[in-house]
């Protein structure tokens, strides 16, 4: 082949810059949402006090306190649970070639919620106290968590060892995914009629997403585990574009689509099973997020991936700030918001039309 | 020699859909490979590129057993143009630099991103570069297939039916296209191809697959009607207008009667 006399286009320059500056916006939104995150709540906490927090210098004692050990985890919290749950969904929507693909429509979510309320029921996870502003708590989180966890990567473990026995084609997953959230969802109902008050509380409580549950610990985790997998997404940024285009065009230019699906849908799966076992169910993010910043950036794997990122950990900062806000004194838990929230722009997203 | 098939055997649930299958495609030569529906001419196809996994025989590729190689290692030699057509909506330029992944690191340097340009406007395409590619014409569409699969830089090109969803006019600028590359670059090529006419008239060599097996292989010229009867069960007659062949179908006129020509050329003119 001798096509050597060819060059870079000025407009396709142009249209790159174009995608690594909403990039960069993004980012600057972040920040600033993070800042604005941890300026906002029931305690007066100026601008100026966050900035001087953040590098270094607390104005005094009450903001550095505020702002450290009460803002920020929450705000942190949020940021990689949105930014999880965002790239999760946008690359389980490409692998899978469907505009479903989410934690939530794949059983994954539901399996969590399954794990918690069987740990809360038969583990003696489940034994609640109430304080006297009204929360209740379950009293032994770890474990609720970890069984939260363990049914997550046994529903995906489950869809995955399905597909290889039919071959890995997006119908068998999403299907797969579907059986198994509504068998799950039935064994949640199952045990919820035979639970008492308080561990039906407890179960009910517990599938509230909700950003303030994590501790410094949980949160270094949930970061990491974003960051990592994340990265994993973008470096495959371009067997995505190729599965993409379809699974037989892919296997010409050399990918492995059976496997790339498989090691995708698990890195996605643990990424999302991490967010919902420490911060309970939070709908929507993972489906909605991607399909906005669709919409603009386009459907280039390489552009979209790290833009739902970056978009989902700002759009739930925003909606966690605003459910703490919104009711004050009561706080909202994030996940009731996303829920209302999500399902009208994704309405108005299929009206407006596919992209 | 750019490929040679030697006794390639395939099976699908315990099933022989191809057997004993041996030809061979030169440089600068377009085979294409006719039968009808069901026979496994695709299959063929992708068990040429590993798409598929042969139960038996040899493929080389320039002497190399593709059985053996790693599937990025084949993609840097054969190119594949499937028949079902994207659902991506990438730009043409991003859908034609997707096909420099087979050589690609982590992203694509200054020289992709020029042989990306060259060969889009090698193909006219180069006033829709930055269109989404799910805007395009069927025709265009195609041609930004086949221009992703040149800049793999195959020495082997695969093509499943490239114009079986056209019509006329693209139909023949694709197989102009594809008659240009092949002659121009020195790749040999391989179609499926339901349409007789188009691959009597633009392919050197013919291979024609019934039942499971190879029932002829050779040059395009040496196609009978014969040949072609006992493929399809459809009795023709080829002609020749301006040099290029031309295949007919003969219509059943009655017991006993014979055939005659469905569409009477002699009348005319």
């Amino acid at each position: 082949m001798h096509f050597h006399n060819g060059q870079v286009p000025l407009e396709y320059r142009r249209y790159i810059t174009a995608k690594v500056a909403f990039i960069g916006l993004l980012l600057l939104l972040l920040l600033m949402a993070l800042i604005a995150a941890i300026s906002l709540g029931a305690a007066e906490v100026g601008l100026g006090e966050v900035v001087r927090c953040l590098i270094g210098e607390p104005p005094n004692k009450r903001v550095a306190t505020i702002v450290w050990n009460i803002r920020m985890p929450q705000a942190l919290a949020a940021l990689f649970a949105g930014a999880g749950l965002a790239v999760a969904g946008a690359a389980m929507q490409s692998i899978l070639r469907n505009p479903l693909g989410s934690p939530f429509t794949l059983g994954i979510s539901h399996a969590a919620a399954f794990g918690a309320a069987l740990s809360v029921m038969l583990l003696g996870g489940g034994v609640m106290t109430s304080s006297n502003v009204g929360a209740v708590h379950i009293t032994n989180p770890y474990l609720t968590t970890f069984a939260a966890f363990v049914f997550c990567m046994l529903t995906s473990s489950l869809i995955i060892v399905i597909a290889r026995l039919r071959g890995a084609t997006p119908e068998v997953m999403v299907l797969t995914g579907v059986a198994l959230g509504a068998f799950f969802t039935a064994g949640t109902m199952f045990l919820q009629f035979f639970a008492n008050d308080v561990q039906l509380a407890a179960m009910v409580f517990w599938t509230f997403g909700d950003t303030a549950r994590a501790s410094w610990n949980e949160i270094a985790l949930m970061g990491g585990v974003t960051v990592v997998t994340s990265l994993f997404f973008f470096a495959n940024s371009w067997n995505y574009n190729a599965i993409d285009a379809g699974d037989e065009t892919a296997k010409g230019l050399g990918v492995r689509v059976e496997r790339q699906r498989m090691l995708g849908m698990l890195v996605a799966s643990l990424l999302t099973a991490v967010v919902i076992s420490f911060l309970g169910i939070i709908g929507f993010v993972g489906l909605v997020v991607p399909h906005m910043v669709r919409r603009i950036i386009g459907s280039d794997n390489r552009f979209l991936l790290p833009a739902s990122a970056i978009g989902g950990a700002v759009l739930l900062l925003l909606a966690d700030t605003a459910a703490r806000l919104m009711l004050a004194p009561h706080v909202l838990p994030v996940s009731v918001l996303t829920a209302f929230m999500g399902a009208p722009v994704f309405l108005w997203l299929i009206v407006r039309g596919k992209r | 020699m750019i490929l040679d098939v030697r006794q390639l055997r395939f099976a699908y649930n315990g099933q022989t859909v191809l057997d004993g299958i041996d030809f061979q495609v030169r440089a600068g030569e377009l085979l294409a490979i006719l039968g009808p529906n069901g026979v496994g001419k695709t299959t063929l196809l992708k068990c040429i590129n590993t798409i598929h996994k042969p139960a038996g025989g040899t493929i080389l590729v320039e002497d190399r057993d593709v059985l053996r190689m790693a599937p990025g290692d084949i993609a840097t030699r054969i190119g594949y143009v499937a028949q079902k057509n994207e659902t991506a909506r990438l730009t043409v330029f991003d859908a034609v630099l997707m096909g420099r992944k087979p050589h690609l690191r982590w992203r694509p340097s200054r020289r992709d991103l020029e042989m990306v340009e060259a060969v889009i406007r090698h193909l006219h395409l180069g006033g829709k570069m930055l269109r989404t590619i799910d805007r395009l014409s069927g025709g265009e569409l195609q041609k930004v297939c086949i221009a992703r699969a040149l800049v793999q830089e195959p020495r082997l090109l695969l093509l499943d039916e490239p114009t079986s969803a056209l019509d006329l006019k693209n139909q023949v600028e694709i197989m102009r296209l594809l008659r240009r590359v092949v002659d121009e670059h020195g790749v040999g090529a391989i179609m499926t191809m339901h349409d007789l006419n188009k691959a009597m008239r633009y392919a050197d060599t013919v291979v024609m697959l019934k039942d499971r097996k190879v029932l002829s292989y050779g040059p395009t010229r040496q196609v009978t009607a014969e040949m072609i009867e006992s493929v399809y069960g459809l009795a023709v007659e080829i002609h020749h207008i301006n040099g290029s062949p031309i295949v007919l179908p003969l219509e059943e006129t009655g017991e006993g009667s014979g055939s005659s020509l469905l569409f009477n050329t002699s009348t005319r003119g």
